[in-house]
């Protein structure tokens, strides 16, 4: 079947025991060998037994990156009957994550959704019972992932990448238009001016791939969701958190009328925080429309934060945001202690199973304890990235550098004075990368550029 | 009694001709239908064969053993391969054929077929019994029987005429539209669609002024379409054609009558292509050009009509002459026949399979301009490929598929039967993702194996490629082991080709892959060397020149033949598949897909879509296995 090779992160995006990295396929195992140095022997993975376990390190270059365990298991004996190696790594979130990209650089691709799966399945390592549960996980997480790839490019990302692809088909519009017609549109002296534009592209490309590297191009990080009844103090939270002034606060409920959205670090983890409208039964069209939205943040959220006033008694709302939040991440936080108290910390605690603490936004107290607490959850593995969102940056990245060798590709034809007809087929390759990003296909954009901006013969 | 046969093809166009030749030459007993034998062949609008990506099609036309390559070197007066300072995979033949000669010619090699019949008249009913096609009926009312149905009714399906206000109900060229074949097709549950296409004025060569005009020539050293024709044989004199330009005056008169346009007026329903716009689709959609380029070709060697290039119109004559007389060198000219625009019925290509048989009505096979393509060579190209198929069937022998990484034939099928296709279709380099392998010079070796086994190969000519096969392997194997030091012979010979000298040794295959030089240009210093055969010579220089680019794309190449590999059985129910999304499903049910390859092709299938599908066939074949 398909023999490409492909990697992800297998376990859960924590900071919890081991994490592991797996890589499945034809190339699976020199690929290890091209990252991977036994710590004894220094013999290569290519020469080991199957099913077996060689410790040593994973390096990027020269560079070290982690300790690891690797396993090897040769096809089909493997979850998905083809040569299959699984590196545990104990490094933490990030360094997981440097070490998926590391074996990317060893002509591997990032698994899509569910294919560790589907390749188990199409090799015939999972019972047929099971095959409808595959096709379902298989179309479940492609939505998931299609929805966050979306929502974690930040506009000005995705105008930049469109700008990108723009320029890209008008060149490659103008190149194929020539070889079509080559008696209505001339080439000369062109290749000059592709090499500016594509020089340009390049030096685009790469700060753009820098910037991912330093988290401004995504919104990666714990998805935390503050929410609460409105005027409990959610949105002065929110600014004591971030340390300025970000979200507007009135003594007026209902103030926050629509999600508001910042990252922040709290002892290296990077929490990506969501400020919401206040919960509560209202017949305000605009606040409604805040409120619903606050309720489907909350149920895309890894961590939620639910601020609670304690200078009033409780009521419906806050039953039915209880209500809401059974089965989830929780930290309570009982807020405006600098008021005199109606609603004790046990009382809390006897409607749900979550950490209480109690804090003053306004006088910003007990913030250090839910940062401690933050801290501890995480590292004991209690809280986790979610999955499916880092591997969609790993993929965004991952196009955006196709994307850039295909330039530079470009760039070596164009040096070495190949006919302009080879130019179009790598453009077209970085334009094919650049639209996996902003989820947009090919389809027949060529065909339409090439008519509405080039007045062909006949 | 009915006369029976065993395949019927209608039409005579470019497509039909293919089509009834490969079913004779494979030893079926054809009839071919026609409303004119006089127009047997026609060429109605332009006077060339080839050009960009079209010339690919020719050249793979021959190599699988259609006529259209043959027949054209018999009749060029002008020939010229495009694109020559550009890469090997784009150039391009493009010959100036003689209309009446080209036309003639194709219907004396017709009609000299063995197990040929030709026959005029219209076929107004296709007889279906049970899925299946048994025979045809004529307007006069007789009856025939076939096993096989070809349909190449070109622009003639209830074809209308429009140039200006006045409208005729006829065919190109006034000849008589088939008016009757819609309804029956409609009544069989057929899709159709109305297209409409375009031609310019034919100006009377006496009453144009040459001297206003740029000559443009032909090549010096011609070369053949056919594999089969040798070279020396076609060294002949050529007829020039002649380049000149609109101007703002034009463009002026054309926007002042743009009210009087059919299009602009909405009197034509018909969808026209994008690439062959009217003159007047150029002005309005282009108006910051302020001249177009005009070419004046010769019709023939026997007439003294020339075709105006690039003005097609369907505005009334009187702007037509107006509009022709603004351009440098027709201020004068005497419009022989007038531009005018034709519509007609074709249909909706997915109803076919990747065969060219309809995928609900077995034995009924369809090529050319019904199809939505546009083009005398695209046609051709199906026209062969239904023709080889609708023989191989009645002889109950397995049909051929070209895929799309094998040839622009392949792609360009693919895109129809694919695509949601909303204008007649041409073929342009830029849609063969694998253009760098799909090229001209290498289409015999890409495809005369398939043409041999369809049985269209001769024994002499198939072991005549064998050969070159084994010369080609065996050179490039030899230069790639020939060593070459940097003695001072080699080191002259590099500094007069204006290359680096080396500095330490090399192969002659990695000397060959620098941009100054050659293969040939080596040979000083190949003492070794064989004497080979130009074309042999010419497939080590691409594949070594290029060997890098074509790496890459044959790797792509081994990705996509597994998709294609992966067949989805004819009676799949798409509802059955859990987890597909709705879209898809709709899609999937519309176009019916022969391959997963070609599912993922289709507009809204997504790559999770297709995982989907593939576990499904896989529970499927598993449960079959049980």
């Amino acid at each position: 079947m398909v023999t490409d090779t492909i990697a992800a992160i297998a376990t859960a995006m924590s900071e919890a025991g081991i994490s592991i990295v797996r890589i499945s396929g034809e190339n699976a195992i020199p690929a290890a060998d091209a990252v991977f140095r036994s710590g004894k022997s220094g013999r290569r993975l290519a020469e080991a037994k199957s099913h077996t376990i060689h410790y040593g390190y994973i390096f990027d270059g020269d560079e070290r990156i982690d300790e690891v365990l690797v396993m090897l298991m040769k096809g089909p004996n493997s979850y998905t009957g083809e040569d299959t190696v699984e590196i545990d790594c104990h490094g933490g979130v990030y360094v997981t994550k440097r070490i998926l990209e590391t074996v990317l650089k060893q002509q591997v691709r990032a698994a899509d959704p569910g294919e560790f799966t589907k390749r188990a399945f199409l090799n015939g390592r999972i019972d047929l019972s099971q095959a409808e549960a595959v096709g379902d996980i298989i179309s479940a997480r492609n939505e998931y992932a299609l929805k966050s790839s979306l929502d974690q490019l930040r506009g000005s990302v995705r105008e930049t990448i469109q700008d990108l692809r723009k320029d890209l088909i008008y060149h490659i519009a103008y190149i194929e238009s020539a070889l079509d017609d080559p008696e209505h549109i001339s080439l000369d002296g062109y290749r000059e001016e592709l090499s500016q534009v594509n020089d340009r592209l390049l030096s685009r490309l790469l700060k753009l791939i820098r910037s991912f590297d330093n988290g401004r191009m995504r919104k990666e990080g714990i998805r935390t969701v503050i929410v609460g009844k409105p005027n409990a103090g959610k949105s002065s939270l929110l600014n004591v958190l971030v340390g300025e002034d970000r979200a507007i606060v009135t003594d007026i409920a209902g103030t926050t009328r629509d999600i508001l959205e910042e990252q922040i670090e709290i002892h290296g983890i990077s929490l990506n925080i969501i400020d919401t409208a206040g919960i509560r039964d209202t017949s305000d069209r605009v606040e409604k429309i805040g409120v619903d939205r606050a309720i489907s943040s909350m149920e895309k959220a890894d961590l939620i934060l639910y601020v609670a006033d304690s200078s009033v008694p409780m009521n419906e709302d806050d039953e039915k945001i209880i209500e809401m939040l059974r089965g989830r991440r929780v930290i309570v936080l009982l807020n405006k202690t600098d008021l005199p108290g109606v609603i004790s910390q046990e009382a809390i605690q006897a409607c749900i199973d979550a950490p209480v603490i109690r804090i003053s936004a306004k006088e910003e107290k007990g913030i250090e304890e839910l940062e401690n607490t933050l801290k501890d959850l995480f590292f004991q593995g209690e809280l986790a990235f979610n999955d499916e969102i880092c591997i969609t940056n790993i993929r965004h990245k991952q196009a955006l550098q196709d994307a850039y060798e295909s330039l530079l590709q470009v760039k070596e034809s164009i040096a070495l004075q190949m006919p302009e007809d080879f130019f179009s087929i790598d453009l077209m390759g970085a334009y094919e990368s650049l639209g996996k990003v902003i989820g947009e296909s090919v389809e027949e954009d060529l065909v339409n550029e090439i008519f509405s901006k080039f007045c062909m013969g006949k | 009694m009915a006369e029976a046969y065993d395949v019927a093809v209608i039409g005579a166009g470019h497509a039909g001709c293919e089509a009834a030749l490969a079913c004779a030459r494979l030893g079926l007993e054809t009839i071919m239908f026609t409303v004119s034998v006089e127009s047997i062949a026609l060429m109605p609008c332009n006077p060339n064969i080839g050009g960009s990506s079209k010339g690919h099609i020719v050249r793979e036309i021959d190599a699988l053993g259609g006529e259209m390559g043959k027949n054209i070197d018999k009749t060029f007066i002008q020939s010229k391969m495009l694109n020559v300072s550009k890469g090997p995979a784009v150039h391009s033949l493009r010959a100036q054929a003689d209309k009446a000669m080209y036309s003639r010619t194709m219907r004396m090699t017709l009609e000299n077929t063995d197990h040929l019949t030709i026959k005029q008249a219209e076929v107004t009913d296709i007889h279906v019994t049970d899925g299946r096609v048994t025979g045809v009926r004529i307007h006069t009312g007789i009856e025939y029987l076939c096993k096989a149905v070809v349909i190449c009714s070109g622009t003639y399906l209830k074809a209308r005429c429009l140039c200006g206000e006045a409208i005729t109900y006829t065919g190109p060229n006034g000849l008589m539209a088939a008016n009757h074949l819609t309804d029956c097709l409609k009544s069989l549950g057929i899709e159709m669609f109305r297209f409409k296409t375009g031609t310019p004025a034919r100006m009377d060569k006496r009453t144009i002024d040459f001297s206003k005009m740029e000559e443009q020539l032909g090549d010096e050293r011609i070369r053949p379409f056919s594999f089969t024709t040798d070279p020396e044989e076609i060294q002949r004199e050529q007829v020039s054609c002649w380049l000149t330009y609109t101007n703002e005056k034009t463009h002026e008169i054309i926007r002042e009558n743009l009210h009087r346009s059919p299009i602009y007026a909405g009197v034509i329903e018909g969808v026209g292509p994008r690439y062959c716009p009217s003159i007047e689709d150029k002005v309005v959609k282009f108006a910051d050009k302020n001249r177009h380029q005009v070419f004046i070709e010769p019709e023939g060697e026997y007439t003294n009509e020339m075709y105006v290039g690039g003005m097609s119109s369907s505005l009334p004559e009187d702007v037509q002459e107006k509009m022709y007389h603004t351009v440098p060198g027709l201020e004068h000219a005497k419009i022989v026949r007038n531009a005018y625009a034709i519509e007609y019925d074709c249909i909706n290509a997915r109803q076919l399979n990747p065969t060219l048989e309809f995928k609900r009505i077995k034995g009924l096979f369809s090529a050319g301009q019904f199809n939505g393509s546009s083009g005398y060579e695209e046609a051709a190209g199906q026209g062969l490929v239904a023709g080889i198929n609708a023989a191989l069937q009645v002889l109950g022998r397995e049909m051929i598929t070209l895929d799309r990484s094998e040839s622009y034939i392949g792609v360009l099928i693919d895109d129809l039967v694919t695509k949601e296709n909303r204008e007649p279709y041409r073929m342009m380099t830029s849609r063969a993702e694998y253009r760098l392998l799909l090229r001209q010079d290498n289409a015999d070796l890409r495809l005369t194996e398939i043409g041999y086994k369809a049985g269209l190969i001769s024994d002499e000519r198939y072991d005549k490629l064998q050969k070159k096969k084994e010369q080609i392997d065996r050179e490039i194997e030899r230069v790639r082991h020939v060593t070459v030091g940097a003695s001072s012979e080699v080191q002259q010979l590099l500094e007069a080709c204006g290359t680096q000298t080396l500095k330490s040794g090399t192969t002659l295959a990695e000397l060959i892959k620098r941009p100054e030089l050659d293969y040939e240009k080596l040979s000083p210093i190949d003492r070794e060397r064989p004497s080979l055969p130009w074309d042999v010579v010419e497939q080590v220089d691409i594949n070594l020149k290029y060997e890098g680019y074509i790496k890459r794309q044959l790797k792509q190449v081994e990705q996509f033949k597994k998709m294609e590999k992966k067949k989805i059985p004819e009676d799949i129910d798409y509802d059955d598949v859990k987890s597909l999304r709705t879209e898809a499903v709709q899609k999937l049910k519309l176009f019916h897909p022969v391959s997963v390859g070609q599912a993922s092709r289709i507009s809204g299938v997504s790559p999770a879509d297709i995982s989907v599908l593939l576990i499904y066939l896989e529970q499927l074949r598993r449960k079959q296995k049980l």
